[in-house]
């Protein structure tokens, strides 16, 4: 491979810089802020500091509550993740075979996506929340015991619905571009072979679009992890009796309601290692496959 | 922030040039949590203070909610930047009391102001709760309110109960509540707010029995939960049986059960009294009764204990500064500013002065019920039982009570299960954050 050369010696780190300072302020410092805290035992006021070693971390791992919240998470990843891309799915495909007013189409489908995560959760509150939601009212009319405060399935329902509704338009965008990048002539030439529309769908668009859904399951499923802590702060705030308590929740509660800064840390560095795991899986398998399609 | 900084390089400059106090105004910050009608109510107070005077400005900045407030705070200490004064809710006072160095004791603070700290002329019941064990006062008691029963007079003419007597005991409460739901005056009974603060806390202190070892934590040293105690398990049975037949709603961990009120669907409520005026505001046909007891526990009803905020003054200030904040302490303890308080938010009055003139005014005569939460807490003096609860980590321990709470009224647990989880659970948490 030839050596790109930049005839000016300075100009290259210059233009590096601001990229750099961004990464350095926003993540080098905050993370080893993290790393030192979390060996540390302190009070709220950093008053009385104690280095503990790695006392923090086994005091994390061997809790019962950091394990169920571990399942938590895992549950409602995977099932915002699906909730999430089925539908996107549905509906990117029935959005190819709209004929006039695709743009206004996508448009509508993409306008969730603006929404804040707090302002999602509030949303669905409000229409679910059993002391004054107008579906939670009508959901009891009909018989149906709803009380999402009491019912941690119910409550977890409803911050994956939440969670999934807004990430619906970004997975929707990624698949409108898939599928319009699959040649027609493929398409074309199995239906003259004689393919209904279901069987094409299954054997030629779905594994053609496979690395797409690939990647978006990878970013989904961080999207679950670390950005729905708005929606749940809004919705069930981590209950009821924790069902709806993820480890992102979880180093919230611990570190500024609780006021265990090293607990709190520990946790956020175990975070760290999960968040360092999925983009190290997204570049080693989703990047190989992209050459593919 | 440039004019803040202008001007402190300014007084700097003129303390060096001339080795005497500045004449510069002290500017004194005063964090808070208080919205609407009552971020007014703090808003006028400073501005009273800063027009009647002309050596301090108070400048008062609202901080998000209570537990916003106290966090900022805290990285504000830490990052040695901390306000004069900071608004901390009632079961922040732990975690403030822990943090010595970092905070003033407001007696200590008054006397610095050439003023005399004579409790005798505070609330005893509000005064003992913000005070060490040894009676040094710590915080100034800013909104203090007391849980109270409020009932819906159209659903009790429903269903047939007294419409001028509402129930005094708990046993007489849940029977109500049966009344109005079997007869279909309401599609709820009864619910109730905060289920740490009223039913543990408050419940053990108007009923005399510990919430734990060592004078509820208020003595120091090791500290036990007692609420899985036979009182408190039949107590939460019986609510939980309610909860069974629908007679008692579960609202949340905080105030959102007085919506259930608010709009009908429940006839009974207990709330902070704090929460009158969105009550009346509602246009409700409403009453006030104090808070019920256990006719079981001897010597009930003992006394409430209050719920609400206090201010704090931080640490490693100038003298300066401290006598600003005396004058504003005495300021706002002054009976014409505590009358008003009182009587225009709802909070308790912090002096028995104010109390006095409330009384003098005729205003409880116009406005029955409004004294019920004063002498809920004044009825008594208070036992060890009932001066208040204080632990390192009351908010952590209150999140794991509603847990087992959530737990026991979803119908996974009974009371004395979740109870014993609450124990064990809170004992755990209180070992690890002393």
């Amino acid at each position: 491979m030839p050596k790109a050369a930049f005839p000016n010696k300075i100009l290259p780190y210059l233009l590096l810089a601001p990229q750099v300072l961004v990464t350095l302020v926003f993540f080098y410092w905050p993370a080893s802020q993290a790393l030192y805290q979390s060996v540390l035992k302190e009070d709220a006021f950093g008053l009385k500091t104690e280095f503990v070693g790695l006392s923090n971390f086994s005091a994390i791992l061997s809790n019962p509550n950091y394990l169920s919240s571990l399942q938590t998470t895992l549950i409602f990843s995977v099932s915002t993740a699906l909730l999430a891309m089925a539908p996107a799915l549905l509906l990117a495909t029935a959005a190819e075979k709209v004929v006039r007013g695709k743009g206004f189409y996508r448009t509508l489908m993409i306008w969730p996506y603006a929404v804040a995560p707090a302002v999602a959760g509030l949303l669905w509150l409000f229409m679910f929340n059993p002391t004054m939601g107008t579906f939670a009212y009508m959901l009891r009319a009909y018989g149906v015991a709803w009380d999402p405060l009491l019912k941690g399935d119910q409550a977890m329902l409803l911050v994956v619905v939440a969670a999934a509704w807004k990430q619906i338009s970004y997975n929707f965008l990624f698949f409108v571009a898939a599928l319009q990048s699959i040649p027609r002539s493929l398409v074309e030439a199995a239906a003259i072979d004689g393919a209904g529309s279901t069987k094409r769908f299954w054997t030629i668009v779905f594994p053609l679009i496979a690395p797409t859904s690939f990647f978006l399951l990878v970013v989904n499923t961080v999207y679950a992890f670390f950005d729905t802590f708005g929606i749940i702060d809004a919705v069930t705030a981590g209950g009821p009796a924790r069902a709806t308590e993820t480890l992102v929740y979880k180093v919230y509660i611990d570190g500024f309601v609780n006021l265990d800064l090293g607990g709190s840390a520990a946790q956020s560095v175990i975070l760290m290692a999960i968040v360092i795991a999925l983009t190290a899986i997204q570049f080693r398998y989703v990047e190989r496959k992209v050459h593919y399609a | 922030m440039i004019r803040t900084l202008l001007m402190s390089a300014g007084v700097l400059a003129a303390s060096v040039a001339f080795a005497a106090p500045a004449l510069a105004q002290t500017e004194l910050q005063w964090w808070h949590a208080m919205t609407g009608a009552n971020n007014d109510v703090v808003e006028r107070l400073a501005k009273e203070f800063n027009e009647k005077q002309s050596e301090y400005k108070i400048v008062p900045v609202f901080k998000g909610t209570y537990p916003e407030t106290l966090n900022a705070g805290i990285a504000a200490f830490r990052a040695r930047q901390p306000p004069a004064i900071i608004q901390v809710f009632d079961v922040g006072t732990g975690v403030m009391m822990q943090a010595e160095g970092a905070v003033k004791p407001v007696a200590e603070v008054l006397e610095a102001g050439g003023y005399i700290f004579d409790r005798s002329q505070y609330l005893p019941g509000i005064v003992s709760y913000y005070s060490k064990p040894d009676g040094t006062m710590l915080s100034f008691p800013y909104n203090s309110s007391s849980p109270i029963l409020y009932y819906n007079k159209d659903v009790f003419q429903k269903a047939g109960l007294d419409v001028d007597n509402p129930p005094k005991t708990w046993a007489a409460v849940f029977e109500a509540a049966r009344k109005i739901k079997d007869s279909g005056a309401a599609p709820c009974g009864y619910t109730s707010t905060w289920l740490t603060w009223i039913h543990t806390e408050n419940f053990a202190a108007w009923n005399n029995v510990p919430y734990s070892t060592g004078e509820n934590g208020l003595a120091g040293g090791e500290v036990e939960l007692k609420i899985n105690a036979p009182i408190y398990v039949q107590h939460f049975q019986a609510i939980a049986d309610l909860a069974k037949d629908g007679v008692f709603r579960y609202g949340g961990r905080t105030s959102e059960a007085k919506q259930l009120f608010l709009s009908g669907e429940c006839g009974i409520l207990t709330e902070s009294s704090g929460g009158l005026g969105d009550v009346v505001k509602s246009g409700m046909n409403y009453g006030i009764g104090q808070l019920p007891y256990d006719e079981t526990a001897e010597g009930a009803p003992q006394n409430t204990i209050p719920g609400g905020a206090s201010l704090w003054v931080f640490g490693g200030k100038s003298d300066e500064e401290y006598k600003g904040v005396a004058e504003f302490f005495n300021y706002l303890s002054q009976t014409p500013v505590q009358a008003r308080l009182h009587q225009e938010s709802g909070y308790l009055p912090v002096t028995m002065a104010a109390y006095e003139e409330t009384k003098k005014s005729g205003f409880y005569d116009k406005n029955p019920g409004r004294e019920t939460p004063i002498l809920q807490m004044m009825g008594k003096a208070p036992t060890e039982n009932s001066k208040g609860v204080r632990l390192p980590n009351l908010p952590q321990v209150r999140d794991l009570e509603n847990e087992q709470y959530e737990a026991m009224l979803a119908g996974q647990k009974t009371a004395q299960q979740a109870l014993d989880a609450a124990v064990e659970a809170g004992n755990a948490a209180i070992v690890e954050a002393q």
